[in-house]
């Protein structure tokens, strides 16, 4: 790994970037910073282009305007692998090959750090080892991933990502799909990464109320832009949740840790005081 | 000097490590695999002495390794080397370019559809051929010719169709726009065939059936030389095509020059299926079902091209020699017996696989 400074550097920003799919256009001149060495999440009512930007600093998308920069140069025009050493996603969507083991899924996240004459040192073999370690599937090495249950194939993706060993970590809704559970667990895991290991990480996530307890730096967007960005229990309000999400809410502290809660309210009161809430526009 | 892995090294997939030490090589071999392949080798080799010593002169398998080696009478070299050699090594090369083919179609695709047969490159290249000998009543090279222009220009169609702005080729969607262009180029073939000559329209029938009677040395030279140039980039860029098998995204994550691998690996994969073609016609189902016939056998998780270029070796080699004698009277188009042959040992290998409870 790098220098993971956590002098509030920045490593990774996007600037007036425009972003989109074919003609429809989510973003317009967009500028985000993720601070070195913070948990950051970005969350935001649907379509509101978060998961389209997380795309973008992956370099999964390239914006039409402006550039994200890693390190202060275009992220578009690195190599390729050297982009790869220092920046990991875990996508939404991932496709195991058929039958492929835990431990082979697992031991692909050393690509980046691999060459045609240096396929396996031993290097790898400890990154392989302690990211299995840390997300609890050594047990499952010789598993076959298509058998396993959607909790622990989660871990073992999050595991392929942490083997790459990249100081900045991105995650596209690492807990869709998980129960209450399983959720907790990838959570929990995320905050000992940021904690114990300094990586840097940004994830997409849907629940605001996790977003609160967990995020060191949080990213709240709507139709494509920022809303507010700092330390959730600063900038999380009432207020806020109803600018954002068009809910009408009560913020509480959270009883387990002091953080924001999100309390909405009841279906009566929703009615009375939001005679029209503008919805976002609809569509994911 | 090989580092004795981990008991359970093997077992996960990883594969036996094997280290240089001194210049800091490294490399991660599937002993499997290597099984695998070497016994499709020994069996390739058992057949093909078998297969060039039958015929109406019958020859000894010591007497073939004798005449191959430069021994025996004038006969039997002359029958060796002009005749039942060229076509076996023709066997041998067309079977393996299909097969390492459609391994890579495969990979690419995430799809064991996506093959060149399925998808159109064959009926584009037929549609040539069959031009060629309809409309321009072209000889032999003149057809090999035409069945190559239309290979390629087919694939160049394909891809135009499939291929969007962001995403580049996607591939479900040369899958689909494979399988319409199929069916056009299938109907020019059946319109070409109506306006034919009796005669020509014979000739039409058996080249796109797919056949190696009479196929000699100016088959093998091009098919091999294809071999030659594809076969080692195929080897160079294996772990890219490993990664590719893991969707677009986590392949980019992890440092693929997704979009430029997957056009080098298709580009080369259509070339060698167009040469392949070009020499025998198209054989069908070798190139679906070997890479999926080489994966089962060796228990991996992609279809690797190396075994699956042996897989269609064997399995095209074999095929003609069973086309050749199973009805002594009639020479069979190997494609019938590829067809009855690969495709029986494919769902064989399926029903046991679904029987076991493996998907």
């Amino acid at each position: 790994m790098t220098d993971t400074a956590t002098d509030g550097g920045v490593r990774l920003r996007g600037e007036e970037l425009s972003l989109g799919y074919d003609a429809r256009a989510v973003s317009h001149d967009l500028t985000v910073e993720i601070p070195d060495g913070s948990f950051t999440v970005i969350v935001g009512p649907n379509a509101c282009g978060k998961s389209t930007l997380l795309r973008a600093l992956a370099r999964m998308l390239k914006p039409s305007v402006g550039t994200v920069l890693l390190d202060g140069g275009p992220i578009q025009s690195l190599p390729s692998k050297e982009v790869a050493r220092r920046l990991g996603l875990l996508p939404q969507s991932s496709i195991a090959p058929d039958a492929i083991t835990v431990a082979d899924l697992v031991a692909r996240g050393r690509y980046p750090h691999q060459g045609l004459l240096r396929q396996w040192s031993r290097e790898d073999e400890r990154a392989v080892a302690a990211a299995m370690a840390s997300t609890d599937v050594t047990e499952l090495a010789s598993r076959a991933v298509d058998e396993l249950s959607g909790g622990q194939r989660q871990r073992v993706w999050l595991a392929m990502v942490l083997a790459q060993e990249t100081p900045i970590v991105l995650l596209d809704e690492p807990t869709t799909f998980l129960d209450i559970a399983h959720q907790i667990e990838v959570l929990d895991l995320c905050a000992e990464l940021h904690q114990d290991q300094g990586r840097t990480l940004v994830a997409v996530l849907h629940d605001l109320n996790h977003a609160c307890r967990y995020a060191t730096h949080l990213i709240a967007m709507r139709d494509g832009a920022v809303v507010a960005e700092g330390d959730p229990s600063q900038i999380v309000d009432a207020e806020l949740v109803e600018r954002v999400f068009g809910l009408r809410c009560r913020v509480i502290p959270d009883p387990e840790t002091g953080t924001p809660l999100i309390v909405p309210a009841a279906r009566q009161r929703q009615r009375e005081h939001a005679p029209a809430p503008s919805l976002p526009a609809a569509a994911t | 000097m090989v580092k004795k892995p981990a008991p359970d090294q093997v077992r996960t997939g990883l594969g036996q490590i094997v280290r240089v030490p001194g210049v800091g090589i490294t490399l991660r071999v599937a002993p499997r695999v290597l099984v695998v392949v070497g016994i499709l080798l020994v069996l390739t080799v058992a057949v093909f002495v078998l297969a060039v010593g039958t015929g109406t002169y019958k020859m000894s398998p010591g007497e073939v390794v004798s005449a191959l080696f430069g021994g025996g009478d004038d006969a039997q070299r002359f029958i060796i080397e002009t005749i039942r050699l060229p076509r076996a090594i023709t066997a041998i090369l067309v079977g393996a370019a299909l097969g390492a083919a459609g391994a890579v179609f495969q990979s690419v695709t995430r799809n064991p559809l996506g093959s060149p047969d399925i998808i159109g490159f064959t009926s584009g290249a037929s549609a040539g051929a069959v031009l060629q000998i309809v409309v321009f009543d072209g000889g032999s090279g003149a057809v090999a010719v035409g069945a190559l222009l239309g290979g390629l220009g087919t694939a160049a169609v394909i891809w135009l169709l499939a291929y969007r702005g962001g995403e580049g080729i996607q591939g479900y969607r040369l899958i689909l726009v494979g399988v319409g262009v199929s069916f056009v180029m299938i109907a020019v073939i059946d319109y070409l065939q109506t306006r034919a000559k009796l005669e020509e329209a014979a000739q039409a029938n058996v080249w796109i059936t797919g056949t190696l009677n009479g196929r000699g040395w100016e088959q093998v030279v091009p098919v091999g030389i294809a071999l030659a140039v594809v076969l080692p980039i195929f080897f160079l860029m294996a772990r890219e095509l490993r990664m590719l098998e893991m969707g677009d995204d986590a392949a980019v994550a992890l440092g693929v020059r997704v979009g430029w691998a997957r056009n080098v690996l298709l580009l080369l994969a259509v070339v060698l299926t167009a040469v392949a073609t070009s020499a025998t016609g198209p054989v069908l189902f070798v190139a679906l079902s070997a890479p999926q016939i080489a994966r089962r056998l060796t228990a991996a998780t992609g279809p690797g091209v190396g075994a699956a270029a042996m897989t269609g070796a064997l399995l095209l080699l074999v095929s003609d020699f069973a086309a050749q004698r199973l009805f002594p009277d009639q020479q069979l188009a190997v494609g019938v017996v590829t067809g009855v042959l690969g495709g029986a040992y494919l769902i064989w290998l399926l029903a046991n696989e679904w029987r076991g409870g493996r998907a």
